[in-house]
This record gives C-alpha cells, sequence and structure tokens, in this order.
C-alpha cells in the first residue's frame, strides 16, 4: 500500500460550512480533500442537513427560495470548480495527537499538516427501544422523504422548534390532520412559522405533552402522550410519527481528541474557530448550538478556512 | 441510461416476467436521498447486467404500487426475484452497502 500524500488540509463533512471552507481553501492554492460522507437518508451525508428539505426561503441571494438539494449541488460544484478534492466516504477514525494529523476511512489512512472539521448534527430521536423497529415503518426523520405516504391520514409530529413546524406545514400538503406534539406550552420557533402553524386549519397543537410510546406491530398506529404537568396519559391514534425535537451534534469521532461542551458540542476559541488542538479547526453546526443556520455555517466555514491559511503560514519554517 | 422506468401498467409484466432479479427503486422528485442514490444504482446496474436488472417507479406518480408493497419511506428498493418482493432495503446508502444488500440475490448463471 503507497504511503499517503501529505494533504495541506482535509475537511471532514460537506454541508455549507465544510463547502465554503472548502472553495476559501481551494481558492488559497490549498488543494483541499474533502472527506464529504456516505449517502444515507439521515443528514449525515454529503451536503448535510439541507439534502433533507425542500424549499430553503431564508438563505440570503434567492429572492424565490431555492431547494436545499439543488443549494448544496451549487455549493460543491463550486468548490470543485477551484480544485477541492472529493472523497465520497465517512471518517471512521481520527488522530490528532501529533502532527501531521491522521484520519482514516476505514483501513484507508490520509494524513494532514492542519484539519478543518465540519461534520455539522443530526436529528435526535425521541430513545424509545421501539424506533429502530418502527424507522421507515411510519416513523420518520425527514418529512419531505416520507410525507408523500400519509395522503389523507393523521400523523403527529413532534417538536416545538422551527423545523417541526416547517415539517407539520410541510406535512398539510399530504396529511388530513397534523397534531404537532410539545413538551411546553409555548413554541420556540420563529413568529412567522409560528403564524403559519396556527392559521393553518389541518394543524393542531397539542401542548404540555411528551410521546413516551410510539405504539404499533409492524407499522405505526399511535403514540402514547404523556402530560408534562400532571402526568396523565393518553393515547393519539396515528399513522405517522414525525420527529424534530432537535439536533445533536456529530462528534463521536472526536470523544477524548477535541474539547466539547456537556452536549458535544466541539469548544472553539471564541471569535475564531480554533479548537483545543493547533492546526484543527471546528465550523458550522457541529460547534453552534446557538444559531445553526446554513448562512452562520457558510459563514463559519470561511472563517475556518482563512485561519488555516494563515496558521499554515505561521508553520513555514 | 442505465436503469429503466417502471410505471403501474408496465409493473407487473416487467418484473414478473424477468429472467434475473429486479431491483426496484422507489423514488420522488422531492426526495434529496433518492437523487443521491439513483446515480449509485445506475452505476451498480451497467456492472452487474446480465445479472440483475434495476428499475424505476416513481411514487407521485403510481401510488398504487408503492402502497400495495406498503412502501412508506423513501428511497425504498425492493429485490424481486420471480416476480416476488424477497429484500426489502430502506433508506439511502453507499454504493458498497447497497452491493452487499443485493449481492445474495446476483444472477450467477450469466
Amino acid at each position: 500500500m503507497n504511503a499517503p500524500q501529505n494533504e495541506r488540509v482535509i475537511i471532514i463533512g460537506s454541508g455549507p460550512a465544510g463547502l465554503t471552507a472548502a472553495i476559501y481553501t481551494a481558492r488559497a492554492n490549498l488543494s483541499p480533500l474533502v472527506i464529504e460522507g456516505e449517502p444515507s437518508s439521515t443528514s449525515d451525508q454529503p451536503g448535510g442537513q439541507l439534502m433533507l428539505t425542500t424549499e430553503v426561503e431564508n438563505f440570503p441571494g434567492f429572492p424565490e427560495g431555492i431547494m436545499g438539494p439543488e443549494l448544496m449541488t451549487n455549493f460543491r460544484a463550486q468548490a470543485e470548480r477551484f480544485g477541492a478534492r472529493f472523497l465520497t466516504e465517512k471518517a471512521t477514525r481520527v488522530d490528532f495527537s501529533a502532527r501531521p494529523f491522521r484520519v482514516w476511512v476505514r483501513d484507508t489512512e490520509y494524513i494532514a499538516d492542519s484539519i478543518i472539521v465540519s461534520t455539522g448534527a443530526r436529528s435526535l430521536m425521541l430513545g424509545l427501544p421501539e424506533e429502530q423497529r418502527l424507522i421507515g415503518h411510519g416513523l420518520s426523520t425527514c418529512a419531505t422523504c416520507d410525507g408523500f405516504f400519509f395522503r389523507g391520514q393523521h400523523i403527529a409530529v413532534v417538536g416545538g422548534g422551527d423545523s417541526a413546524i416547517e415539517e407539520a406545514t410541510f406535512l398539510t400538503k399530504f396529511a388530513d390532520k397534523v397534531s404537532i406534539i410539545h413538551r411546553r406550552d409555548e413554541f420556540r420557533a420563529s413568529k412567522i412559522m409560528q403564524d403559519r402553524a396556527f392559521s393553518n386549519p389541518k394543524i393542531e397543537v397539542i401542548w404540555n405533552s411528551t410521546v413516551t410510546a410510539v405504539l404499533g406491530e409492524s407499522k405505526v398506529d399511535g403514540v402514547e402522550l404523556t402530560n408534562t404537568v400532571d402526568g396523565s396519559t393518553s393515547t393519539l391514534p396515528v399513522t405517522g410519527v414525525f420527529i424534530a425535537i432537535g439536533h445533536r451534534p456529530n462528534t463521536d469521532l472526536f470523544a477524548g481528541i477535541l474539547d466539547m461542551d456537556e452536549t458535544g458540542y466541539l469548544v472553539t476559541e471564541a471569535g475564531s474557530t480554533r479548537t483545543n488542538i493547533e492546526g484543527v479547526f471546528a465550523c458550522g453546526d457541529v460547534q453552534d448550538h446557538t444559531y445553526r443556520q446554513a448562512i452562520t455555517a457558510a459563514g463559519s466555514g470561511c472563517m475556518a478556512a482563512i485561519d488555516t491559511e494563515r496558521w499554515l503560514e505561521t508553520q513555514h519554517g | 441510461m442505465a436503469s429503466i422506468q417502471l410505471t403501474t401498467s408496465t409493473f407487473d409484466e416487467t418484473v414478473g416476467s424477468s429472467a434475473v432479479p429486479v431491483v426496484v427503486d422507489f423514488w420522488a422528485e422531492w426526495c434529496g436521498p433518492c437523487k443521491m442514490v439513483a446515480p449509485i444504482l445506475d452505476e451498480i446496474a451497467d456492472e452487474h447486467q446480465g445479472q440483475m436488472t434495476i428499475a424505476k417507479l416513481n411514487v407521485d406518480e403510481n401510488p398504487d404500487i408503492a402502497m400495495r408493497y406498503q412502501v412508506m419511506s423513501i428511497p425504498t428498493m425492493i429485490v424481486f426475484s420471480g416476480g416476488q418482493p424477497v429484500h426489502k432495503v430502506i433508506g439511502a446508502k453507499s454504493k458498497s452497502a447497497l452491493l452487499a444488500e443485493f449481492g445474495s440475490f446476483l444472477d450467477d448463471s450469466h
């Protein structure tokens, strides 16, 4: 087996953050290698979370909106145009204990002078034992993938943020009735999204409730709800359940290696993308639990590229 | 084009009369992961011509076939052998993962 070529920079992850970092580092003649992920129906795949949405209305520059997958295709093409190279694989292991840094895809090793981590985040699940069995059988984290199959039915969306309301609103195109189940008594979604939910006749909101069981043998036929105020339980007969309760950062690969906060988000020095390891930079949702927008991810991807480029210059002896 | 398009009217005949296993890819225009897996399936179809056929079914246009096979999430790929569904793969996957799923059904006699 040939010794791996020493890359100037390896970018792990290919959502808006990773691909913006790829554009900028490519234009700085660093010939970045982007380990973009494997195709999957979850968000840790090439293109990231926007691959699972339809219309993106709030990314600046698109007054008519743009489809998520189309936006990411454009990001990738732009990075490629300037010389970014792509590996359609998932990183399986990293070693940042010495330089050059090492990244593995199963048995293949890659080495680099610097690393940009942009592995993003994935949907939180409810953590119920029946989830594995019922995913794809009425239980879903991707409304755009699965919503079609619930035409004329009564379905539930779990969550209270923008994603939950977006999903619920999208699903009213197919379902007869959408019940949004939220554990508090008010949404944390943006006002404009809340207005859309409240004015949609197909949407009802069940407040102060959590889903404590998803019911059904070979497919979903209901959920058990527990009231967060008085503890009472009830059953809601639904044939579809969409989980939109938030995200968790994809940082398992860096456990014990990069500093992270108690919810797993990577810690970066304020006002920069520097992690606790010199030469390793982090951008996008993987280090952001405050903003988590495509545009803020793209912005931090640019910062990571500039931080990387400047740091590499200081390393030239 | 490496794979064939199926419709409600051509489904039974195409799948039923095939001498080799048919992998039917259930997809739709608005499904991101479906679009991601489509070119991978085309590659697999090219590389295994004569051992299996890959066919695509748009669920928007042919919802009854999707319902017949209890497809509730896309992409779903169902392997048909002798006209009968013998294996179901739910969700987009990498090429190596898909080959691992379809592998045991490839027709070795060609």
